[in-house]
C-alpha cells in the first residue's frame, strides 16, 4: 500500500531526455510492429526470434519471460512501484532480480508485452538489448556515488557506455553476448574480470583519473579472468577504445561453433598481447578519425546527472542501539558511507527458505516506500540478487529494519553462507539440467542458526542449474553445479572460486551429490574449514592455503558417490 | 527469385555473376575472392566494371590495393546471425576509403537494413516478396541515434548540443 | 508425446489427435517411434498457421496406471515450477 505520508523522492540519476525518451518510444513501436508480423506469420520463429530477444523476451519452460534492463542496477521508487504494478498487472504478482542486476518476469504472454514494453517507457525503463548477441545491461558496483572507496562515481561512465552501446549498427550481430562492467574501487563488487570486457577507473602516477580496460572475462562453460587491454587510457579516449575491442571480436571471432564463440574464447585463441595489438590499430584509427572523441563537457553533462545529493549536515554518525536483532543485521548489513551520519544498508532477499533474489509485488511497493521514505527514492540491485539501500540516515536504520522485517527481507546475511546466489534453473529455465532454488532453500535452512552464520564468516555460495554458469559457481567461495546423469538431478562441488578483486575459477571437487546430499556434502566442506582454520581466515582463505584434498575426503565420507 | 534495391527503389542488376570454373562473359561481372586472385590480371584488364563478392569470414583488407578497383563489392550474410559484415562494410568506407557499391546479399532481416544501411551498405539484393516500401520503412522506424557511424548522421549527442 | 508453446501467450501444450490440449494427462501418447515422428511431421507443417512454437517429441512412460514424463524437465514442464506450487498447471492455472 502507498504510503501517501511520504512525497515520492526522485532520486539524482540519469533523466531521460525528449530524445531518450523518443528512442524508446520508437523502439516500442518497432516490437509492436515485430510481434504484429510474427503473429500474422509474415515473421517465421527463427527470424522473429532474434528480434524478440533483442527486445528481452525469451520463450522459457512454462511461458515466456521478458527481462527489464536496470542500467547499473539503479532505479527510482517510481520505476519500482511500475515494476510492482506489471508484475501484478501482467505477470503472477512476483518479479526476480538477476545475477546482471536486471528483474525478469517469469509469466509473460507474447500479446501484452508491446504493452509493458509501453507502461516501462513511460517510467524511463526498456527491455532493450538485454539478450541477443549484442552488447548487454551494463552494470556497476552497487555502492557507487555512496561509498568513499570510489575513485569517483562509475555510473555516469556506465551510463554513457550504456548509450553508445544501444543499437550500435556495427555490433548488434556479434558472435554471442557482450556483457560490460565499471568499476572505481579496488575491492570489485561488480565482479569486474568475469566480463567480456570492464572498465576500472584509476589514477595514473601523475593523479590523471583514467580507465582500465579489461576483455575476455567470462562464465559459462569455460570459465576465464579477464586480461589487460590497457593499463590506461584517458577519458576522452574510452568509446573509441571500446569500440576497438568490440570491433576486432566482431571480425575476429569464431561463427561455426556457438560455444566457442565469447571473446574469452578469442583472446585465449591468438593471446592477450596479439590481442591488444588488434585493438591498438583500431584506436588508433579511431582516435585519428576523432568521432568516437568523448568531450569533457559532454562528461561533465552525464556526471551531473549523479550528482551527489544534499546530505544532511550535524546527524549523529554513531550505530544507534535498538536490541541484539537490529545489533546483528547492522554487522552485517550496514556498510560505511561516505557522509557523516549516513550508511549503505543492504536489503538481503535471501531469507532461509526464500527463493533467492525474488520480491512480490507488495514486497516491491513496500520497498519503494522505503525509498522514498529513507533512502531518497532509490535503490540499487546487486549481482549477488540484493537490494541497496545507498543515501540511509544511521538514525532511521532500526526503522528500516522493522520495516524489513514485516517484509520478511530482514535476514541479517549479507555475505554469510546463506546470502547464496542461485540460477532460476530446471524450475524455470529452458537450458537448466537441475533444478537450484530449492537447494539454495535447502542449503539455507541447514545454515539458518546465526550463531553459526557468523562462526562460519563470509562464504560466498553460488548455484547454477547449467554449464551456462548464470548462478556464477565458477565464482564460487562454494560453487554448486546442477547436472543431469541419466534423467536425474546430481550436484557437483565447486571450491575456492572468487568474483572480487582477487579472481579466481573455482576447482570441481569430484562426482555429483544427489539432490537429498548436497547439504550434508557442503556441511561437511564447511567443518573441514572450521576444523583448520587459522587466524581469521575466510573459508576462501583456507582453501586457498590447504587445497582441495581434506575438503574432498569430507565431503564424499558419508556420500553415495555418483 | 531476388530484386535488387538501390537508393529506396529497385534497381537492374548490371552485374552477371559468374561461377568460378566458368568463362567470363562480356560486360560487367561478379566473382569471388578466389576466382579474382586466380585470374586478377585478367580481370583488372578488361574496361567492364567488376564486382567481387566476399564471404562473411573474407576481410576486405584481403584485397589490398585493388580495393577501388572494384565499382561493386557484395558482402554476404551467409545466416543472418552473422554480422561480421557489418565490420567489413564499415572498414570498407573508413580504412578502404571504398566509394563504390556496397551491396548485402545472402540472408538478411528487414530488420537489420537499417543498421547495414549506416554502416556503408547502399545496395539490397532481397527475396521478391521484400517490397521498396518495406525498405523504406526500415530506415525510418528510429529517428536519431546515439553513435556515429558511415553514413555521418548526426548523433543524439549532436543534436543536445544544438548540431 | 508431442509438447509445444502457444504462440500468443507461451502456455504448454499438449497434441490430441489434430489438436492441443493444456494438460499433459490428456495428451496422446505415441506407440512407437514411427508414430510420434509422423505426429511431429504434421505438428511441424502446421507451424505457418502461427498457433504454436517450437514442437518436440519426449519420452514418457506408465508408473502406477499414469502416464508420466521420463525426464524431471518434463515433469516440471507439465506441472509447474516446484519452488512455486500456487502457479502453473499445478494449482490449476491452463
Amino acid at each position: 500500500m502507498l504510503n501517501t505520508l511520504v512525497k515520492p523522492a526522485q532520486p539524482n540519476m540519469y533523466r531521460y531526455d525528449e530524445f531518450d525518451a523518443q528512442f524508446v518510444g520508437e523502439r516500442v513501436n518497432q516490437f509492436a510492429g515485430q510481434v504484429a508480423r510474427r503473429l500474422s506469420g509474415e515473421l517465421t520463429e527463427d527470424q522473429f526470434k532474434p528480434l524478440r530477444l533483442m527486445n528481452g523476451l525469451y520463450l522459457q519452460l512454462h511461458a515466456y519471460m521478458l527481462r527489464i534492463a536496470v542500467p547499473y542496477g539503479t532505479l527510482s521508487s517510481k520505476q519500482m512501484r511500475k515494476l510492482a504494478h506489471i508484475a501484478r498487472t501482467y505477470d503472477k504478482n512476483f518479479g526476480h532480480f538477476t545475477t546482471r542486476t536486471n528483474l525478469q518476469f517469469n509469466w509473460i504472454k507474447l500479446v501484452d508485452v508491446p504493452k509493458i514494453l509501453r507502461e516501462l517507457a513511460d517510467v524511463e525503463m526498456h527491455c532493450i538489448q538485454t539478450s541477443g548477441n549484442c552488447v548487454r545491461n551494463v552494470t556497476a558496483d552497487q555502492f557507487a556515488g555512496a561509498t568513499d572507496e570510489e575513485i569517483e562515481d562509475p555510473r555516469p561512465l556506465a551510463e554513457i557506455i550504456r548509450q553508445w552501446s544501444s543499437l550500435h549498427p556495427e555490433f548488434v550481430f556479434l558472435a554471442r553476448k557482450f556483457k560490460i562492467a565499471v568499476g572505481a574501487t579496488e575491492k570489485d563488487r561488480a565482479a569486474l574480470l568475469y566480463h567480456d570486457m570492464a572498465v576500472q577507473i584509476v589514477k595514473n602516477a601523475q593523479g590523471r583519473v583514467g580507465y582500465k580496460v579489461f576483455a575476455g572475462g567470462g562464465m559459462g562453460r569455460t570459465p576465464y579472468i579477464a586480461h589487460v587491454m590497457s593499463e590506461f587510457v584517458e577519458r576522452e579516449d574510452i568509446l573509441a577504445y571500446l569500440e576497438a575491442v568490440l570491433r576486432v571480436y566482431n571480425q575476429d571471432s569464431r561463427r561455426d561453433n556457438i560455444h566457442k564463440q565469447r571473446i574469452k574464447i578469442l583472446i585465449n585463441a591468438i593471446g592477450p598481447e596479439e590481442m591488444r595489438r588488434r585493438v591498438q590499430r583500431e584506436f588508433e584509427e579511431l582516435k585519428r578519425m576523432g568521432t568516437l572523441q568523448l568531450p569533457k563537457d559532454e562528461l561533465d553533462r552525464i556526471t551531473a546527472y549523479f550528482a551527489p545529493p544534499r546530505f544532511e549536515a550535524g546527524l549523529s554518525d554513531t550505530l544507534p542501539e535498538a536490541g541484539a536483532d537490529f545489533a546483528n543485521w547492522a554487522q552485517t548489513n550496514v556498510y560505511k558511507h561516505k557522509a557523516p551520519g549516513y550508511a549503505i544498508a543492504t536489503i538481503t532477499l535471501k531469507t532461509p527458505g526464500q527463493v533467492p533474489g525474488d520480491a512480490t509485488s507488495e514486497q516491491m511497493d513496500a520497498i519503494a516506500d522505503l525509498m522514498d521514505q529513507f533512502s531518497l527514492g532509490e535503490v540499487r540491485v546487486t549481482h549477488e540478487q540484493n537490494l541497496v539501500l545507498p543515501h540511509v540516515r544511521k538514525t532511521d536504520l532500526p526503522a528500516i529494519y522493522a520495516k524489513l522485517k514485516e517484509l520478511d527481507f530482514a535476514s541479517p546475511n549479507a555475505g554469510l553462507i546463506t546470502d547464496i546466489i542461485a540460477c532460476p534453473g530446471l524450475d524455470y529455465c529452458d537450458l537448466a539440467n537441475a533444478r537450484s532454488i530449492p537447494i539454495a532453500q535447502k542449503i539455507a535452512k541447514r545454515f539458518e542458526n546465526l550463531d553459526r552464520q557468523h562462526e562460519i564468516g563470509e562464504l560466498k555460495i553460488k548455484i547454477s542449474g547449467c554449464i551456462n554458469a548464470c548462478g556464477h559457481h565458477h565464482a564460487g567461495h562454494i560453487g554448486i553445479l546442477g547436472v543431469d546423469k541419466k534423467g536425474v538431478e546430481f550436484y557437483q562441488l565447486v571450491l575456492g572460486g572468487s568474483g572480487a578483486e582477487d579472481a579466481s575459477i573455482g576447482t570441481i571437487m569430484g562426482p555429483g551429490f544427489g539432490e537429498h546430499e548436497i547439504a550434508d556434502a557442503v556441511e561437511r566442506v564447511v567443518n573441514v574449514y572450521l576444523a583448520e582454520r587459522k587466524d581469521g581466515e575466510r573459508f576462501l582463505d583456507t582453501y586457498r592455503r590447504i587445497g582441495m584434498e581434506k575438503f574432498k575426503v569430507a565431503a564424499y565420507k558419508e556420500a553415495v558417490a555418483a | 527469385m531476388t530484386k535488387l534495391i538501390k537508393s529506396g527503389a529497385y534497381a537492374q542488376d548490371i552485374f552477371a555473376p559468374v561461377a568460378d570454373d566458368a568463362a567470363l562473359p562480356e560486360g560487367a561481372v561478379i566473382v569471388s575472392l578466389g576466382r579474382f586472385q586466380k585470374d586478377r590480371e585478367a580481370l583488372l584488364a578488361r574496361n567492364t566494371p567488376i564486382g567481387i563478392r566476399l564471404q562473411s569470414s573474407e576481410n576486405p583488407e584481403l584485397l589490398g590495393a585493388d580495393v577501388n578497383h572494384f565499382s561493386l563489392i557484395a558482402l554476404e550474410f551467409p545466416k543472418f546471425r552473422d554480422g561480421r559484415a557489418f565490420s567489413w562494410a564499415r572498414m570498407l568506407r573508413t580504412r578502404l576509403g571504398f566509394s563504390g557499391e556496397i551491396r548485402a546479399v545472402g540472408d538478411f532481416l528487414f530488420d537489420q537494413v537499417n543498421y547495414q544501411h549506416r554502416v556503408g551498405f547502399d545496395a539490397w539484393e532481397v527475396p521478391d516478396h521484400f517490397t521498396v516500401e518495406m525498405f523504406n520503412r526500415a530506415l525510418t522506424e528510429m529517428t536519431n541515434v546515439y553513435q556515429p557511424s558511415s553514413d555521418g548522421k548526426k548523433t543524439i549527442r549532436e543534436l543536445r548540443a544544438g548540431g | 508425446m508431442l509438447t509445444a508453446n502457444r504462440l500468443r501467450d507461451g502456455d504448454v501444450l499438449y497434441r490430441k489427435g489434430d489438436g492441443w490440449v493444456p494438460m499433459l494427462a490428456d495428451g496422446e501418447t505415441y506407440a512407437d517411434q514411427a508414430q510420434a515422428d509422423a505426429a511431429l511431421a504434421a505438428a511441424t507443417a502446421e507451424l505457418v498457421r502461427n498457433e504454436f512454437v517450437a514442437p518436440y517429441l519426449f519420452e514418457v512412460r506408465e508408473v502406477n496406471g499414469k502416464i508420466r514424463p521420463v525426464k524431471e524437465r518434463e515433469i516440471i514442464r507439465a506441472a509447474g515450477p516446484t519452488v512455486h506450487p500456487h502457479t502453473g498447471k499445478q494449482a490449476g492455472q491452463i
